[in-house]
């Protein structure tokens, strides 16, 4: 028996028992489906943050007072010291560092925008030019507080405030009041939305020096640095706790997180969710695996007279194992492609549903529902297969 | 040639055990037309199944064209069975989801014969039997006569050197059961074996040679001098 003949007459068998077949392959490619959108969600969600994150800049690092690892005492508390606050001497010795591409101060605090009636309170960042390109920002109008230009009372404002103050659109050059104090527009930022739950439409950006005097404060609330490229990252990390341990009369009193860290993080724990959910799914595609032995074995006893039949016009066990073992191929096959079809679909739908989630099943998990369906489907075939295979055909024929 | 020396068949049934063929001891030559009567449980079918490889029998040899094939593997017994052996059948097991065509092809198919040689060759046993007009239907939609003219186009299609009918008649009215031994028959005359099981004394008796059994043993053996 010819193999194209094996695969015709078993396709045959498929299709005269439609319902059948149908129900198999539907569960088959539900199976398949399942793992394909299941991991277009976890994956997709994985994306959507690591994007997130790389939106904040890129060679990321951040410096923040204080002291986030536990060790040894610390000698100042003996002393009833606290950790030395981050000044802006602090951040002009970090942009001294050789790894360092530049670096931005910043101070967060809320105040009191005003102009002509209008009136609302917003966030205040204080920085540097920097700030802009550290942060992946742009400006739609205008420019950005001009490198060097720390004194001038200069102001940005987020598009939204933009908006709301200066409807006309022409908000640069003019005049606003930011808790009493004179400001002059320089700039208007590109709308952004939310970006790690942080609204960049509704802030102010206004020079680091009006800022510290605005919120009474020399100290700093940030020190973001840019690293000059990824390698440096690490070695920036440690320049820069050396710079401040020496600057801070030899106490470690800084801590400094690297957005690479953050990120792989992420990547990893959202990367094990969506293995998780994929195993999961997995499970269905066994499931279904199980339905396959089930009805190939009814199958067996259904078509017991006729194994009989073939067996004494001459089919030999191998020609009968290898019909039963192809006809539940056939099944899985067809469960597995009509699975991935689905699956696309389905991850199609999340996508339009959902704009920002890029929700597009990775290869290997469409592969692998693939591959899973059809070893599960050949598995589940072997017992049947063997089992026609071995039929006596006395008795096979016998048997009413 | 077919030539059995004291094949012994023994089933247990529960504790019982029951010698369906008691040391047989039989030769058939080529082109002989043999039936085989006797009650039921006599051992008739039994003697048929192991002639036809589907059975083994538990002691004796069994030689087919000179050749011992009592200890061939499953195998090569199913390629003597697709070669040498057509089988006919009381409720003629023609596979119901396959047309009449297509039920007449399976032995070709299996015998791995090149597509185009076996359209041609079903096409000529459509014809012999006149099927032609029933070829795309299926088992369901054919008569008893026509279910068995398909069954014996389906044995004849790879010219064996012997035809093992059990009760070929047996689920068929007089008239159309003598239309289905006239064409077994006919390839009887064109050279081949015909091994005729049947309860039929009028049928057993146009047989050349007329065997009996009773009991697992064969009871009388005798040839008409017709021929």
């Amino acid at each position: 028996m010819t193999l194209i003949d094996t695969l015709q007459l078993s396709f045959k068998t498929i299709m005269s028992y439609r319902i059948r077949s149908l129900l198999i392959i539907l569960a088959m490619s539900l199976g398949v489906a399942a793992v394909i959108v299941l991991t277009a969600l976890g994956d997709g969600a994985r994306r959507y943050v690591v994007n997130q994150f790389s939106s904040i800049g890129t060679n990321l690092l951040v410096v923040m007072p204080g002291r986030a690892e536990t060790s040894g005492s610390f000698p100042g508390a003996v002393l009833g010291q606290t950790p030395r606050d981050l000044t802006l001497k602090d951040a002009q010795l970090i942009g001294r560092i050789p790894q360092v591409k530049r670096y931005a101060p910043l101070n967060v605090g809320v105040a009191e925008l005003s102009a002509a009636t209008r009136l609302r309170e917003v966030t205040v960042l204080g920085s540097n030019a920097n700030l802009i390109p550290i942060r992946h920002m742009k400006l739609s109008q205008g420019s950005f507080l001009t490198q060097g230009s720390a004194r001038s009372a200069q102001i940005v404002l987020g598009a939204k405030l933009a908006k709301e103050f200066f409807p006309n659109n022409n908000a640069i050059g003019q005049r606003i009041r930011l808790d009493g104090n004179r400001f002059l527009v320089s700039g208007v930022l590109v709308p952004q939305g939310e970006s790690m739950g942080f609204n960049t439409d509704e802030v102010v950006i206004i020079p680091i020096d009006y800022a510290q005097s605005l919120f009474n404060t020399t100290s700093l609330f940030r020190i973001l640095v840019e690293a000059k490229n990824r390698h440096a990252i690490q070695p920036a990390k440690q320049a820069i706790l050396d710079t401040m341990k020496e600057s801070h009369d030899g106490e470690d009193d800084t801590t400094v997180i690297t957005q690479d860290a953050v990120l792989e993080t992420f990547d990893r724990i959202l990367h094990a969710l969506t293995l998780a959910v994929a195993g999961i799914a997995a499970i269905s595609l066994i499931v279904a695996g199980v339905l396959i032995m089930n009805v190939m074995l009814v199958a067996v006893n259904q078509r017991t007279t006729e194994i009989g039949l073939l067996k004494a016009i001459g089919a030999n066990t191998a020609d009968i194992r290898r019909l039963f073992f192809v006809e539940a191929l056939w099944l899985s096959l067809a469960g597995a492609v009509i699975g991935f079809m689905l699956g696309q679909f389905g991850s199609l739908l999340l996508r339009l549903a959902y704009p920002l989630l890029p929700a597009w099943a990775p290869a290997w998990a469409c592969l692998a529902g693939i591959i899973v369906a059809l070893i599960t489907g050949i598995l589940a075939s072997l017992l049947p297969a063997s089992r026609a295979a071995h039929l006596n055909p006395v008795t096979a024929l016998s048997k009413k | 040639m077919i030539c059995l020396a004291g094949i012994t068949r023994i089933f247990h049934m529960g504790d019982q055990t029951v010698h369906a063929l008691n040391d047989i001891n039989l030769t058939i030559s080529s082109g002989e037309y043999v039936s085989i009567m006797g009650p039921s449980g006599s051992g008739k079918s039994t003697l048929l199944n192991i002639i036809g490889l589907l059975d083994k029998p538990d002691h004796g040899n069994y030689e087919l064209d000179d050749k011992i094939v009592t200890d061939l593997n499953e195998t090569e017994q199913a390629q003597i069975r697709r070669e040498k052996i057509g089988f006919v059948f009381q409720t003629f097991h023609l596979v119901p989801r396959l047309s009449a065509a297509e039920n007449i092809e399976l032995p070709l198919i299996l015998g791995g014969i090149p597509p185009k040689e076996r359209r041609q060759r079903v096409q000529e046993a459509l014809l012999a039997f006149n099927l032609e007009d029933r070829a795309q239907h299926r088992p369901a939609e054919l008569s008893g006569g026509q279910r068995q003219r398909v069954a014996i186009a389906r044995a004849t299609i790879m010219q064996p050197k012997a035809i093992l009918a059990d009760e070929p008649t047996g689920n068929l009215d007089h008239q159309i059961g003598s239309e289905v031994i006239h064409l077994l028959e006919k390839s009887h005359q064109s050279g081949t074996t015909l091994i005729v099981v049947t309860h039929d004394r009028e049928l057993g008796a146009r047989a050349h040679r007329q065997i009996t059994m009773r009991d697992g043993k064969i009871q009388t053996d005798q040839t008409n001098d017709t021929d």
